[in-house]
């Protein structure tokens, strides 16, 4: 056992036996970040912050809420709402939130994606993102069902029912998914327990796992340079703050993060007070009715992309039912992205504007997505079923040809 | 500078695909309607009106494929539509202008009170003039359908145009003559037999009973729980469950009408200001009546809706600016402190 001497402060006493002061230098006063940043690298804090949110949020509608399909809506709608003193701003919060998180994941997701930051070293961070990305996805997806409106029973309807396209095993995994023959009562006890306890447990896992990763590649910077971190932080301790290419964590790093923070809880508060309906359907405040199917079934907002590349392809193909098609693809944008360092053939890592073909690339796919999410939401028929089908196409397309571009813009550098 | 350009690139890209997914998709899937009037006359006169201009659109389109094809059929359903539609304006047109006569002659209360209580009590009670209801509520829904209006309050609810209109052929006034057909009868008779002076009379009666003020609470009991159900109303006391049993609602309307608790969230208030003035338009083909509410009845009915739906909305609205007012502060000091911090390294 170590040698203990008697200790003159809390501090001091908790510093012997958990060493907390190297655990500081560690985590935060000597954890190096690179100076040249701009505020799309405060979007992990932002997310952290949402995060927290959610949890306490979720925690506090967790105690009045009911899985039961009999008083489910009412224990949202009316309990909750009405009768819990400021049940309405958890609610508000928790919603708001779960919308706003997938805002700032997709700015995260294609800052990492602009400057390079999921290349050469870093795969970790981007896999271990992109995971986090898809339980994310589940946990959105298992708490819109649960105040058991409208769009809450025939989204889950369409969405289970999605997993029977899989060859072989589908019409059964549907029936295990789901619980019973029906998306009914089982289901929803059973997407309550994934929603509260463990998707929310695997996301903060994998929130840890996330952190870890940046632990040996460290954080990119905007001009993708290659930094000697040991070196700069060298610079730094020995008191040449301003030649120092690198910063602490805390509290120069963390001074910024709160400074984006602040403004982007102003925007936050702002949707929970005078734009919560944003984030909520209007058709979910009708209750739940098997024998009724609302006009247009759509999910949240930040699935329509995928949504529409399910949707797009809407005709046959020789043998190929348009909606085994559907279904491939639908499977390949939610997996690709996972893929994209090994997709990425360009040998050095660089800002997006520094690699003309890759470039015009980026543009292209924020374009399409914004294509697909928006189509994704509007009736698919006459032209509009067209504009999915060539948007589904192109989004296909062009991760096809994110080797070959990439390449060629590296043969151009000469390299 | 930098950092601002890509704020503002940032920013952009969030606006468009909010502006799609929301108010543009939202045109994409509600059609424009009219906006709400209350003369009704001249409402009736517009909708009839375009409707056959819609029909005959639909008659030419299939005409020209007729044409094209050589089919002649494909004209047979269009064409009968097209002549109903020609038909209906007719009917409407020719209903309002009929009931002139009798909205230009001053009424006789006394005489009203006379001709209401022996044409009308029968089936309807009037409470405040002590004529209780003649059965209870699952029985007189068996009778007719629906549980019948208590009169006390017509007067003050509806027009003095749309309570004529209504007495000389109800389903005209409400517009659901095309859910009464092949043989199935309004549960209330036309009385379009009577002398105009004569509904002039017994308008003015219900006028004269009816109380000068209403809250929103007695507005919607008297004008919308005969069928529909408000459960948040009074969710423990069940007071305000509709007056018709489902069983016969349910056989009347051909469904269940649907609780309105969260009506304000699921349509709005301008949806609903629309609906409740003419459910057709934003439902075509509804069972739902045209009640014939005037405007102050129907503000009153949203305003109660809300106050249902929405019990926290002043709440949320005192609290909200100062939560906002309290980030600002937080905002202005992080950046203080940010500028401070940063000063050393740059």
């Amino acid at each position: 056992m170590a040698k203990f001497t008697k200790a003159n402060s809390v501090g001091e006493w908790l510093d012997q036996r958990l060493n907390t002061t190297t655990l500081n230098k560690v985590l935060m006063t000597e954890y190096w970040i690179p100076k040249d940043i701009n505020f799309l690298w405060a979007m992990g804090v932002l997310l952290a912050t949402t995060f927290g949110i959610l949890v306490i949020s979720g925690i506090f509608l967790m105690m009045y809420y009911k899985p039961d399909v009999n008083l489910a809506f009412d224990s949202v709608n009316y309990t909750i709402m009405q009768e819990v003193a400021y049940g309405w701003l958890f609610r508000h919060m928790h919603g708001v939130a779960a919308s706003v998180v997938f805002l700032i994941i997709y700015i995260h997701m294609f800052t990492g994606i602009y400057y390079g930051s999921y290349k050469q070293g870093r795969e970790m961070i981007w896999i271990s993102g992109m995971l986090l990305f898809v339980v994310f996805s589940a946990a959105g997806f298992s708490g819109y069902m649960l105040p058991w409106g409208q769009m809450s029973y025939w989204a889950a309807m369409v969405i289970t029912n999605l997993f029977g396209g899989i060859p072989f095993i589908g019409p059964d995994l549907v029936v295990w998914i789901r619980g019973d023959f029906n998306v009914a009562d089982a289901t929803l006890t059973r997407f309550f327990m994934l929603h509260v306890f463990l998707l929310p447990i695997v996301i903060m896992a994998l929130i840890a796992f996330h952190f870890y990763t940046l632990r040996i590649p460290h954080v990119n910077n905007q001009d993708s340079e290659e930094l000697d971190f040991d070196a700069e932080a060298e610079k730094y301790l020995s008191g040449n703050k301003k030649e120092s290419k690198v910063i602490p964590f805390w509290p120069i790093f963390i001074s910024k993060d709160l400074a984006v923070l602040g403004i982007f809880l102003l925007f936050y508060f702002y949707l929970v007070f005078f734009h919560y309906e944003f984030a909520m359907d209007p058709v979910n405040f009708d209750p739940a009715d098997n024998m009724a199917t609302p006009p247009h079934i759509y999910p949240e907002w930040y699935f329509l992309w995928s949504y529409e590349v399910l949707r797009g392809f809407f005709f046959d193909i020789g043998p190929m039912k348009a909606f085994d098609i559907g279904l491939a693809a639908f499977g390949f944008a939610n997996a690709i992205f996972l893929f994209l360092p090994f997709l990425d053939r360009d040998t050095k890592i660089l800002p997006a504007h520094k690699r003309p073909g890759f470039f015009v690339w980026f543009w292209i796919l924020m374009a399409d997505l914004i294509v697909l999410t928006i189509w994704g939401k509007l009736p698919p028929t006459g032209a509009n079923a067209w504009v999915g089908f060539v948007a589904a196409t192109l989004f296909i397309v062009l991760f096809i040809l994110l080797p070959v571009i990439s390449k060629i813009d590296a043969k151009k550098r000469g390299e | 500078m930098r950092e601002l350009k890509i704020l503002v690139v940032v920013v952009a890209l969030t606006l468009i695909t909010y502006w799609g997914v929301e108010p543009f998709a939202h045109s994409q899937m509600h059609p424009h309607v009219d906006p709400a009037n209350y003369d009704f006359a001249q409402a009736d006169k517009v909708t009839a009106k375009e409707q056959v201009e819609e029909k005959k659109v639909a008659l030419e389109e299939a005409e020209a494929k007729a044409k094209e094809t050589g089919d002649e059929k494909v004209t047979h359903i269009p064409k009968s539509e097209y002549n109903e539609a020609v038909k209906f304006q007719k009917t409407i047109d020719d209903f309002w202008a009929s009931n002139k006569e009798a909205l230009a002659l001053t009424g006789n209360a006394t005489n009203g009170a006379t001709l209401v209580q022996s044409n009308c009590t029968a089936c309807h009670s009037i409470k405040k003039e002590g004529f209780p209801p003649v059965m209870d509520d699952a029985s007189s829904a068996a009778a007719y359908g629906v549980v019948p209006p208590d009169l006390s309050t017509a007067g003050k609810l509806y027009s003095k145009e749309y309570l004529v209109g209504f007495i000389k052929e109800p389903t005209l006034a409400s517009k659901v003559s095309h859910k009464f057909v092949d043989g199935r009868v309004h549960p209330m008779p036309s009385y379009s037999w009577m002398q105009p002076q004569e509904i002039a009379d017994m308008v003015a009666y219900l006028q004269s009973i009816a109380p000068d003020k209403m809250t929103d609470k007695e507005v919607f009991q008297n004008a919308c729980q005969r069928c529909h159900s408000i459960k948040y109303g009074d969710m423990k006391g069940g007071s305000m469950a509709a007056h018709t049993p489902e069983a016969s609602i349910k056989a009347y309307m051909g469904k269940v009408p649907p609780d309105l608790s969260q009506y304000i969230r699921s349509r709005g208030a301008q949806y609903l200001h629309e609906f409740i003035n003419d459910p057709q338009k934003h439902l075509e083909g509804t069972a739902m009546p045209r009640v014939g509410l005037t405007k102050e009845s129907e503000v009153k009915v949203i305003s109660y809706l809300e106050k249902v739906g929405d019990s926290k909305k002043e709440q949320r609205e005192e609290l909200g600016p100062k939560f906002l007012i309290y980030l600002v502060i937080f905002a202005i000091f992080a950046w203080l402190w940010k500028a401070s911090r940063w000063r050393d390294v740059h």
